[in-house]
């Protein structure tokens, strides 16, 4: 049978993500360009008995879907720029609380307002160091309509897996352009839900790491009760400065990322005999993509390292690469964010050269190639 | 017999963290007491707060139990009730907490007219961080960031809830103790936002800095303040002046917000069928 395909825009294939990855609940505060996530799972979600809420603000927005998730449901918000800074806070509080949700930051330029109908790849470095505290972060930057779809469920499989946050931050391009999307059916892409208890209601700790670095997580309203809170705490969830065991907490909860395999996916092109790397996601690394083939016809040794994941950041590939090109061209809607990251896993054993761009065009295949071309 | 608090209390998790005389102890029993009244099952029942002294009152009692960040309580628990609307969901926490950070998320509850129960313990400061005047702050007191008298008006809880759509709301002070659990059970049992104002003392932060001698005096204030609502019926305008009201002030049936969203779902099921 032939597959069911569309044209969708990358927010409305986000939305058929989340569906399809098993949302039930969302809870956001418009604004643009993310808003179109919002409008179609209200239509959405009440048809297959789920919920929508707009609430009064970000803030709200973030804590509605965290008191959601802790009844069991699988959720999601979806923002941009000043709602992800809002945000913040309750970001931390999913992280110590070890709460599974998902955050769509579509991303414009900044500080403040910026250019709300601009896109940017500038909340990069948010998404690991927005909230405060010593954390883990999962955060996640697909390139196309397709991919946002199955990132989007990605998303919701590793906040479910990991108890924890996950980010899909796309620019406002890849975020509005529409493009032919083909529908996976049921079955085709993997969907995993939170695990569950297996022992006594008495029993239950929901911070218990004898079961491992991420704890099963019970659901409100269910034969478990349990206590969520912000504060430090020991394994029954009650707050504690015992110094162990905030220590072992914190350890445990940036190891459980650290130490986790299927989180890391990358994609490379031409990158085999490539002398020069082109470090660049979202809708830079499409241009890119172009700029390398070009740059193949001439002869020049040039491939493509594209993130899908952020974060955790892929740093013994990085590594890899740094050691085998001359090299590495990074390439973000942004004056120096994951650039910074490259650098640091590289260590020196290449060189990298940097191009940005905040104006609110795109960065151009020209550019790329320009740029590319001046390394000796 | 008297009433078993043990009942409902987690094994081990006391003493509370409240000073000697500090009013929301009295204000937890009297929830404690509503929740008996009311027959609600432990497992189905959620307990949400946000930060503050106040606001540490989930970790004691034995339900579902969610300590948030500051001022959010209400947002997550239109979460938690939205998601699972057959549970019982009880908001606590401080003026502070309910009416500066988090009034926004406490008129938009209010508003929606959601089902829950907002149990706001007002100690007219922000007892936890040493006694800063809240919007609930009498004008002219003293607090560690007035010290030559505060010169913000005052928040009335009770008159905010109303304006902005609350469809119980009730006072009632830490002197008042038996009306306490009435107050909170009648909330419980009202489908709608209900808010119940809880007047309560901080003598360590408040008390101290307002020349209160003892918790004795600030009790006694309480009492000699409170005003029933039938009685003020009968009382002019300079009898009630620097008083305040006590009991149910307002009651009224509107549409709640996960019944209006039930029907919401129904609407789309049908389009979509
Ligand atoms: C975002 C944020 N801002 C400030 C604080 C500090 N803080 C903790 S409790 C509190 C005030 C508590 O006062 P109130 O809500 O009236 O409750 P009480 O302690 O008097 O019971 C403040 C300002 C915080 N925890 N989080
Ligand atoms: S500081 Fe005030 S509000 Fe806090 S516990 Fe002590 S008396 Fe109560």
């Amino acid at each position: 049978m032939a597959k069911k395909v569309a044209l969708l825009q990358g927010n409305e294939a986000c939305a058929q993500g989340a569906l399809y990855a098993g949302c039930t609940f969302f809870g956001g505060y418009p604004i643009t360009p993310s808003t179109e996530v919002a409008e179609v799972l209200s239509i959405e979600l009440p048809k297959i008995g789920g919920k929508f809420i707009q609430m009064e603000d970000e803030i709200g927005a973030m804590a509605s879907v965290i008191g959601a998730s802790l009844t069991g449901a699988k959720v999601l918000t979806a923002t941009s720029g000043p709602g992800v800074s809002l945000k913040q806070e309750l970001i931390g509080y999913a992280c110590i609380a070890e709460v599974p949700c998902v955050i769509i930051n579509v991303m414009r330029g900044g500080p403040s307002t910026g250019m709300p109908t601009g896109p940017g790849q500038s909340d990069v470095q948010q998404a690991k160091w927005g909230t405060h505290g010593d954390h883990a972060a999962i955060a996640l930057v697909p390139a196309s309509c397709q991919e946002i779809f199955s990132e989007t469920v990605r998303a919701f499989n590793l906040a479910e897996k990991y108890r924890m946050p996950v980010q899909v931050l796309y620019d406002e391009i890849v975020g509005h352009s529409r493009e032919r999307i083909e529908f996976p059916e049921p079955g085709d892409l993997e969907v995993i839900d939170r695990a569950a208890p297996s022992v006594s209601p008495e029993k239950y700790k929901p911070f218990d790491p004898s079961f491992g670095d991420v704890p099963p997580l019970a659901a409100f309203g269910t034969d478990y009760r349990f206590h969520v809170t912000g504060l430090n705490k020991a394994a029954d969830g009650f707050p504690t400065t015992k110094a162990n065991l905030v220590d072992d907490e914190q350890r445990r909860q940036v190891r459980k990322v650290d130490a986790a395999t299927d989180i890391e996916l990358n994609e490379e092109y031409l990158t085999e005999d490539a002398e020069v790397i082109i470090f660049a996601y979202g809708s830079t690394s499409r241009s890119a993509r172009y700029a390398v083939n070009e740059m193949r016809k001439e002869g020049i040794k040039v491939g493509l390292f594209r993130p899908i994941t952020l974060w955790p950041f892929p740093e013994k590939r990085i590594a890899a690469l740094a050691q085998q090109a001359k090299a590495i061209v990074v390439a973000e809607m942004n004056l120096g964010q994951m650039v910074l990251e490259v650098e640091r896993v590289a260590k020196g054993a290449c060189q990298i050269s940097f191009l940005g761009r905040v104006d609110g065009d795109p960065i151009n295949p020209g550019q790329i190639m320009e740029k590319v071309k001046e390394v000796k | 017999m008297a009433f078993d608090y043990d009942k409902y209390l987690r094994p081990g998790k006391l003493p509370h963290i409240w000073c000697p005389g500090c009013g929301h102890g009295i204000a937890m029993k009297g929830l404690i007491r509503a929740i008996d009244a009311c027959g609600l099952e432990k497992n189905n029942t959620a307990i949400v707060s946000g930060i503050g002294c106040a606001s540490r009152l989930p970790g004691y009692v034995d339900f579902n139990t969610l300590h948030t960040a500051h001022g959010r309580g209400a947002a997550f628990a239109t979460g938690v009730k939205m998601a699972k609307p057959e549970m019982t969901v009880i908001v606590v926490g401080g003026d502070g907490d309910g009416t500066a950070i988090g009034g926004n998320h406490f008129i938009h509850a209010c508003r929606r007219n959601i089902d829950m129960t907002y149990v706001i313990f007002n100690n007219s400061i922000y007892g936890m961080t040493g006694g800063q005047f809240s919007p609930c702050t009498p004008t002219g007191a003293l607090a560690s960031t007035t010290v030559y008298g505060n010169p913000d008006p005052t928040f009335d809880i009770s008159k905010l809830a109303i304006g902005a759509g609350a469809t119980f709301v009730a006072r009632t002070t830490s002197f008042h103790a038996t009306q306490i659990d009435k107050l909170i059970a009648e909330g419980i049992q009202h489908k709608g936002m209900a808010v119940i104002e809880v007047l309560d003392d901080c003598p360590t932060t408040y008390g101290r800095r307002n020349k209160f001698r003892s918790v004795i005096d600030m009790m006694k204030k309480l009492k000699d303040n409170a005003v029933p609502v039938a009685a003020a019926a009968k009382m002019t305008a300079e009898q009630l002046e620097g008083k305040f009201l006590t009991g149910v002030l307002f009651k009224e049936e509107r549409p709640e917000y996960t019944e209006q969203y039930a029907k919401v779902i129904a609407k789309a099921k049908a389009k979509g069928a």
